[in-house]
């Protein structure tokens, strides 16, 4: 029995390694691109750890006042668009999980499946048209594409866990439908919303498609302005690594963090942006 | 309610019929103002003009059903949905493959699985810009790691995304490591699902690791696995990131799929209308595809019910 419990370890421990390594390789490899100078970023066999460490190449990133105004674009149009989703898509949740209008969320599989790029060409011209190209505000609205289905489908979800009774008793002790909302259900949703919340977030700062189309040099959020670098700007690799490590890094912080959060979200409505 | 006499039931039923349904309403009422802003407005707007000739900065005029007669023969088009369906049946069956197998290991107890979990998920939540990046440095056939590593096992230099032939394999490598991880998850979620006692009597019957695997736990997954093999299908043939980042479609049109194209034909030549005649039969090439899954689905239920009778 030991033995075999023994072996039984092992294996289990080497399948794990093997399963992880792919993960952890590449963003150890990404960090160590980072912060490596140019002649080691060069070298052949590579270098994974190198004898001096670059820090230069985060400090130039950081440095060009581009860099700021672009990490402040995405700020705000990350932010934006997960309060605006939120602010409707947490009452639709609760309204649909509590009508049980379950064909309603067919709007949402619809949007699911849409290609990111359909909505852009009929709004491009609306943005066109109305004059909001060069400002924000055409990604903000954008945004709201990947942000409102991701919270509404987890609300919907959640919602219709939540325990009916409290809701009951305040509507027979003449509550109104939106004080019963705002008391009682809301409060216990707390956990919901988080979930929303961090999903929203993710696949908004993440999103590019968007940006590319309606992103001009004043208004590019940071994956944009990381893909023009490989394109124009930056030849050396260190501060490309940097750059694309900075992006990034918020988004695997959240990741490992709220890994629970994540994970229940992303199980119980598979839904991803784009 | 089942306690209450059924004469008091349906006293109070009645009214809350009357009052519940519209009284919720309120509270959908702005998501479905933004729904009909953002999805459904650009939806019927495509629509309309997929049957126009609409270039920026011209004039339109209705053309009915031409744009959608010239992609039949536009040969790049029909390149593209060849490139397409290559690039998504690979990027279905490795991530589910790899997921499922991913999933039994994690389905495990070991110490800092919760942790573990976490870092193995990290390459679908990273920014794809910024992970496509990376790969581009590493796909260098001069001085990238994976030829090194190659080389380590002796196997000779390859081109990667720089050679039509290796492109899309390349690309489906990234797709693969970035979204095995959502396969994992849910095929997890199944696997937890699992009720204990056919394993109990399977261990009393001394079958196998692979008997249990392949009799008991893979029809029980089943479900799921197909779940994530049609989540993994929708976002295998729109995807656009990874691709547009690393090849831009390259080289020459070796990796273009449906969706790069369309961004050529949209915000390159800015052919607006032509552009949204490939957006409506993109939208139904997936429907399509997702059609074809459910039926496949269907036949193989119906095939295990019979000879299981």
């Amino acid at each position: 029995m030991t033995p075999r419990y023994i072996i039984g370890k092992i294996g289990l421990w080497l399948s794990v390694f093997v399963i992880v390594s792919p993960a952890i390789l590449f963003f150890l490899w990404m960090l160590s691109l980072s912060l490596k100078f140019e002649v080691d970023n060069a070298a052949y066999p590579p270098v994974l750890f190198p004898d001096r460490i670059a820090w230069k190449n985060y400090a130039d990133v950081l440095a060009s006042n581009r860099f700021m105004t672009y990490f402040i674009n995405s700020l705000i149009v990350t932010g934006s668009a997960t309060l605006l989703a939120l602010a409707v898509g947490v009452p639709a949740g609760y309204g649909i999980a509590r009508m049980a209008a379950h064909k309603s969320a067919i709007v949402i599989l619809i949007a699911r499946i849409t290609p990111g790029l359909s909505y852009l060409i009929p709004l491009f011209l609306l943005f066109q048209w109305l004059g909001l190209l060069g400002t924000l505000v055409p990604q903000i609205i954008i945004h709201l594409v990947v942000t409102v289905p991701i919270v509404i489908w987890i609300m919907i979800g959640y919602f219709e866990t939540t325990p009916m009774e409290l809701e009951e008793a305040a509507l027979i002790d003449g509550a109104g439908r939106w004080q019963v909302f705002r008391h009682v259900a809301l409060p216990i949703a707390k956990p919901g919303i988080a979930v929303a919340f961090i999903l929203a977030v993710i696949f908004s700062w993440n999103n590019f498609v968007f940006g590319i189309v309606l992103a001009g040099r004043e208004t590019r959020t940071l994956p944009v302005a990381v893909y023009n670098m490989i394109s124009f700007d930056q030849l050396s690799w260190g501060p490309l690594a940097a750059a694309a490590l900075i992006v990034t890094f918020p988004v695997l912080l959240l990741t490992v963090l709220a890994q629970r959060q994540i994970v229940a979200g992303l199980t119980a409505g598979a839904v991803k942006g784009g | 309610m089942t306690q209450s006499t059924p004469a008091a039931a349906s006293t109070e039923a009645a009214p809350e019929k009357e009052l519940r349904p519209p009284s919720y309403w309120p509270f959908v009422v702005p998501a479905l103002v933004v729904v009909l802003a953002i999805i459904i407005f650009p939806w019927v707007f495509t629509i309309w003009m997929s049957m126009n000739e609409w270039k920026v900065g011209s004039p339109t005029t209705f053309v009915g059903l031409s744009n959608y007669l010239r992609l039949t023969n536009d040969p790049r088009f029909l390149e593209a949905v060849g490139h397409t369906l290559v690039y998504t049946v690979l990027s279905v069956v490795l991530p589910l493959i790899l997921g499922t197998l991913s999933a039994v290991v994690f389905h495990q107890k070991f110490a800092g699985r919760g942790f573990l979990r976490g870092v193995f998920i990290m390459p679908m939540m990273a920014t794809p810009v910024a992970i496509a990046l990376v790969w581009t440095m590493m796909f260098h056939p001069q001085l990238g790691v994976l030829n090194y590593l190659l080389s380590l096992v002796g196997i000779p230099a390859q081109l990667w995304v720089f050679h039509p032939a290796t492109v899309i394999p390349s690309l489906v490598l990234v797709e693969t490591w970035q979204w095995t991880p959502l396969v994992m998850l849910i095929v997890l979620g199944g696997l937890a699902a699992i009720p204990t006692e056919p394993y109990e009597s399977a261990q009393i019957d001394g079958a196998s690791f692979w008997q249990v695997f392949r009799f008991i736990t893979l029809p029980l997954i089943m479900p799921f696995l197909f779940i994530a093999g049609m989540i993994r299908m929708i976002d295998a043939v729109k995807s656009f990131d990874i691709i547009f980042a690393i090849t831009q479609g390259g080289p020459g049109s070796a990796s273009e799929t449906i969706n790069i194209y369309l961004y050529s034909v949209a915000f390159t030549y800015y052919d607006l209308g032509y552009g949204s005649a490939i957006a409506v039969v993109f939208f139904l090439l997936i429907v399509l595809l997702a059609a074809v899954m459910l039926y496949a689905r269907q036949r193989m239920v119906w095939t295990e019910i019979k000879s299981g009778a």
